[in-house]
């Protein structure tokens, strides 16, 4: 899938990151940072990013990556739906996990636009 | 308190065979545990739940069937803990995570299963490092677990509780997960047979996820003969496993004697730690008499190199926390766990996720989120995956030369408490375990004498993919030539 | 799964494709052209869902067709479904599709109905590329892929005005969750509205055909997004297009492409353009608006999903799949033109599925136009489809041969499809036989004698004059003869007897 991401290749020397680029990694993974967190992780995160530099030095030319280490492919399951869990019991099951619920569904604040 | 040795208690095949000839009920052996449990796990906190209810109910029905002459199975009346990352449906499991502090699932994970079905008894949930991200039980939200042989010590991670509820006593076996190296290493530290199984060969199926393509459970016990048994118990296809190998399970138990005589061993220079001041000499030490021992013993030892082996840390260090930033966006807090208030279903969400979740958690959501993000995915993830590939390669040919491969399981024995604060320190305990999660390989560590501080030292041993029954039997070679 | 990065990011579509078969006139200011594309999220007709065996039903109480796999439960694994690939497969070489060996991927992102916070599609390895699909006025759309994924929950909103990020609260129902889809995407070669609705029409038709999905858009079987652009008339250039979501009617389909591309006609023309952005179709306003904004532009981090391994299917179960379908809408219509149907008969029959009555009469001697204009104009009605082959023959042909005359042949018809009984005695029971031809030129003259002043303007009028006249005398002679005279026959006694 590599030829669809942006800009491909490493930026050689890499830059080092820098808190605008953590600061925006968590907003993505939905994490909130305080100043001093985001200053600790940003030094943390860049020193693992410097083991990724050893990569480099393996060539890889066109060598495919791992999918499946087994070489696994077609592996299905029969088009059968599940009688032996009973509906109801599922959904209470679930439901009862859940942090707050309504009308049998699971409860949200309001979502701030559409799905993707 | 420093005792190098586990805590001695009767085997899982002693036990098994003494329940099911009935000249002893599950009911007993398992209170034996609980008691050691009750006496002893305050201080080591190896659980963070005992299940001893359900356990006397489990017990007592694996009693009514040996006297009702029903056919008990190879685990009759053996108390297992289970790490608190494998489903368990109606008891807490919590990945030792404030997020899933609270979460009851409504299945069982499928070797559950298989043990339940084989008549185990389940004493409890093990503490781990939090989603089993950690190699000292450090990490774990509800506080660290101690090493039962030095309770300043750490007993390694992240399957640590698992680790020392068998070396304190208090089950006769236990299941961990390994991603990077998280039975091995807590079994090496805590005086244990740890065994990572060919990817494929366990059912992932109710393990919750830390990197789906390194993730395998597999067993601790003290012996080697009693991780062959349970992991002829736990191994197998399983259709709700996409990843499960479908190959019959070739028992490993029966060939355990077969010996070493002609078995060709290659000690892997590169993680082998000679001449490298990262690893303590009385590790490095253990691991060459290990492999001179097997020599003596009639198999054929030879250095071998691979080169790969090294860009091990630094492609797991890309590969597993780019799956664990995917695994870990379904903790929400919209259907199970922690919620904290927000004004939106975002807010909510991420208010529920910061609480949720550790500092090493954090981190290593944030690597796997830059790792696969627009523009950098070739250079991290993309590349981690080719190296993936070419290491492979490179144990497969090695492969063709020899039956088994040799080093530590760890640099270093048992550590202090707060030892390696340092995050990119504490991923080095995993430099010897990592390759094997990457090529997808067995491997297993066995006790081979002692090093600092007179604590536990493991030897590990990896073989090809399904190569565990030759691996077992040159674990249980060295285990008879330990000192 | 919004494939526009792989779009982008790929082989943009080669202009040979992006050249329009006509463009549809008088929608947008003189000297413009739309270009549009469809991107069409097919559920397909299984027992159970993409990776899940909850039940994959329409509709139920919320949260009971749920299992913990597609309820994303921690430690829960997907497996596939494999009857969905079939499905998919299908879909595939009914869009003449190559068929690839593919792979998972997940699309990360956070959504309160998507339970796994990502969801499993397929990305740069696609189970279908690159095929087409021609439509019954004779266009040809290119098909760029057509691949798998699943579907996600639905969040209701539950608010003051009910307006989504108004104030209220959301409920989230997984029972659609996991439920399998195959999302068909077009290359932008639809000229316009009209264009955009055969085509879903058509697809839908094949859906349906090949039993891939139930294709009812009412209950959201079938939902199209629509990718707009605009350009020059006869240019062949792709300017920037916007995604248009939630156009899930063929009434808003063609509403929602006409709007968006007079906006952008509007942009371009002050000077403006328009900016690649998702867009919302609201069907009370009658207009589009702005989806999540730019600087929110998602960060979907693609990678193959390691809880699943690829898909390869061999050529011996593609060549069993293929074998299998059934004869597609096209197929069936070209069967018809064939037989000397004409085009947009053949369409209208097979559209009402009638098409094997008509070949069985065709083949048993009825003209095949005159087969394919009853059923067109008299055969609209309950009971058609009972209605005997070997009858519906006889009848036309009793037609043809004069022993019944077109309206008589109506009524028969009409009484045949009611009662079930054949054209013979039907028309016997009415006293339809045909008038001999010397009866009849009998009457003409003796009207012709009892109305001089209306012939001579037959004869002398103007052609207003002698139509009207022809119209009066077949109608007295109609009178006369209770309607059973052939009009072909009288209209040529008249005009003989007028000399030419
Ligand atoms: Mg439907
Ligand atoms: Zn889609």
């Amino acid at each position: 899938m590599s030829s669809h991401h942006e800009t491909p290749g490493a930026p050689a020397p890499r830059a080092h990151l820098t808190t605008d680029d953590v600061a925006k990694v968590a907003k993505l993974a939905l994490l909130e940072l305080s100043d001093d967190e985001l200053e600790t992780f940003t030094g943390q995160l860049d020193a693992v990013l410097d083991l990724a530099e050893q990569l480099d030095e393996f060539d890889i030319g066109d060598i495919p990556p791992t999918a499946h280490p087994f070489g696994l492919v077609n592996v299905f399951r029969d088009d059968v739906a599940a009688v032996g869990h009973d509906a109801e019991v599922m959904r209470e099951e679930a439901l009862a996990a859940a942090p707050e619920v309504e009308a049998h569904q699971f409860k949200v604040p309001p979502a701030l636009g559409e799905a993707p | 308190m420093t005792t190098a040795r586990p805590v001695p208690t009767d085997s899982v095949l002693d036990i098994a065979a003494a329940v099911r000839a009935g000249e002893r009920s599950a009911v007993d052996v398992l209170e034996q545990h609980l008691a050691r449990i009750a006496e002893r796990d305050d201080e080591i906190h190896a659980f963070n739940t005992v299940t001893d209810e359900a356990a006397r109910q489990q017990a007592a029905a694996v009693d009514a069937s040996v006297a009702a002459g029903e056919t008990v199975g190879p685990l009759a009346g053996v108390p297992v803990a289970l790490k608190d990352n494998l489903s368990t449906r109606g008891v807490t499991t919590t990945c030792s995570s404030r997020i899933l502090e609270n979460w009851v699932p409504p299945y069982d994970a499928t070797v559950v299963e298989r043990l339940a079905a084989a008549g185990a008894v389940f004493v409890g949930k093990t503490n781990l490092d939090e989603f089993a991200m950690g190699s000292s039980t450090e990490n774990s939200a509800f506080g660290p677990t101690r090493n039962p042989l030095d309770t300043g010590r750490v007993p390694g991670g992240s399957s640590g509780g698992s680790a020392a509820a068998v070396t304190a006593g208090f089950a006769a076996a236990s299941l961990g997960s390994d991603t990077g190296g998280s039975i091995r290493q807590p079994a090496a530290l805590c005086g244990l047979v740890g065994m990572k199984p060919t990817y494929g060969g366990v059912s992932r199926y109710g393990l919750v996820a830390f990197a789906s393509s390194l993730d395998q459970i597999g067993p601790f016990t003290r012996t080697v003969a009693e991780s062959a048994a349970v992991y002829d118990v736990i191994a197998g296809p399983d259709p709700r496993d996409s990843t499960s190998i479908p190959k019959q399970h070739v028992p490993v138990s029966a060939t355990l004697g077969d010996g070493i005589d002609g078995l060709r061993v290659g000690v892997v220079t590169e993680l082998s730690g000679r001449g490298n001041d990262a690893f303590e000499p009385g590790v490095v030490e253990a691991a060459f008499a290990a492999a001179e021992a097997l020599s003596d013993a009639g198999a054929k030892v030879e250095d071998v190199s691979i080169p790969t082996a090294v860009a091990g840390l630094s492609a797991y260090y890309m590969i597993a926390p780019a799956e664990a930033s995917s695994n870990l966006a379904r903790y929400d807090g919209v259907r199970y766990g922690l919620r904290k208030p927000g004004p939106n279903t975002a807010a909510m969400m991420a208010a529920s996720r910061t609480a949720g979740f550790g500092d090493e958690v954090k981190r290593r959501i944030m690597l796997g989120t830059y790792a696969l993000s627009a523009g950098y995915y070739d250079a991290f993830y993309g590349k981690a995956q080719r190296i993936r590939t070419l290491m492979i390669r490179e144990f497969d040919r090695v492969y063709e030369n020899f039956d088994v491969l040799l080093s530590p399981t760890s640099p270093c024995v048992a550590f202090e408490f707060g030892a390696k604060a340092d995050p990119v320190t504490m991923y080095y305990n995993d430099v010897c375990t990592i390759p094997s999660n990457l090529t997808g390989q067995p491997a297993i560590s066995v006790p081979f004498g002692t090093g600092a501080h007179g604590l536990p030292v493991g030897v590990q041993l990896m073989a090809p993919m399904l190569g565990e029954p030759v691996m077992y039997r040159v674990a249980a070679a060295l285990e008879g030539l330990a000192p | 799964m919004n494939t526009d990065t792989v779009v982008d990011a790929g082989k943009a579509p080669d202009s040979s494709s992006a050249r329009h078969l006509g463009h549809e006139p008088g929608l947008l200011p003189e000297g413009w052209e739309m270009v549009v594309g469809l991107e069409v999220h097919a559920e397909l007709a299984t027992e159970s869902k993409m990776f899940s065996p909850a039940p994959n039903v329409f509709g139920g109480e919320p949260n009971t067709n749920v299992h913990p796999v597609c309820l994303g439960l921690p430690g829960t694994l997907p497996v596939v479904n494999r009857n969905a690939v079939e499905l998919a497969i299908r879909i595939g070489l009914a869009l003449n599709c190559t068929v690839n060996r593919c792979i998972w991927a997940r699309k990360n992102y956070f959504y309160p109905d998507m339970a796994k916070d990502y969801q499993i599609s397929q990305y740069d390895q696609p189970l279908n590329v690159d095929g087409h699909l021609e439509l019954p006025s004779g266009a040809v759309i290119g098909i760029e892929r057509a691949h798998m994924e699943e579907d996600a929950g639905k969040t209701v909103h539950v608010g003051d005005d009910g307006r989504i990020a108004s104030a209220g609260y959301s409920l989230v129902d997984y029972n659609r969750a996991g439920v399998p889809l195959v999302e068909i995407v077009s290359r932008p070669d639809i000229a316009g509205p009209e264009q955009a609705k055969e085509y879903v029409e058509e697809l839908r038709s094949i859906l349906v055909a090949i039993g891939a999905s139930d294709g009812k858009m009412e209950e959201g079987s079938l939902r199209v997004d629509a990718n707009v652009s605009v350009r020059p008339v006869g240019s062949d250039e792709l300017r920037t297009r916007c995604e248009i979501k939630n156009v899930n009617s063929l009434r808003s389909i063609g509403r929602a492409i006409v709007y968006e591309a007079q906006r952008h006609v509007q942009l371009y023309e002050s000077g403006e353009a328009p900016i690649q952005e998702t867009r919302h179709w609201d069907e009370e306003a009658g207009r589009t608006r702005p989806g999540r904004s730019k600087e929110e532009a998602e960060d979907y981090r693609y990678f193959a999903d390691p809880d699943l391994v690829p898909i390869d299917p061999s050529p011996e179960w593609i060549a069993e799949i293929a074998a299998a379908l059934p004869a597609l809408p096209k197929q069936r219509r070209d069967a018809l033109i064939e037989r000397g149907g004409a085009h947009d008969d053949a369409a209208i029959v097979v559209g009402r599925d009638l098409d094997g009555l008509a070949l069985t009469a065709i083949g048993a001697g009825a003209d095949a136009q005159r087969v394919l204009t009853h059923i067109r104009n008299n055969l609209a009605v309950d009971g058609a489809e009972n209605l005997d082959a070997a009858d519906f023959a006889e009848l036309v042909k009793m037609e043809t041969g004069g022993a019944l005359t077109a309206t008589q042949a109506k009524q028969v018809l009409a009484e045949m499809v009611e009662t079930g009984s054949d054209p013979a005695s039907i028309a016997a029971a009415r006293g339809f036989e045909a008038m001999d031809a010397g009866e009849l030129e009998g009457l003409v003259d003796q009207l012709i004698a009892e109305h001089p002043d209306e012939w001579a303007r037959f004869i002398s009028g103007d052609d207003g004059d002698r139509k009207k006249m022809q119209g009066f005398f077949t109608g007295q002679i109609m009178k006369a003869t209770k309607g059973q005279a052939d009009g072909k026959i009288v209209n040529q006694l008249l005009s003989a007897k007028s000399g030419g």
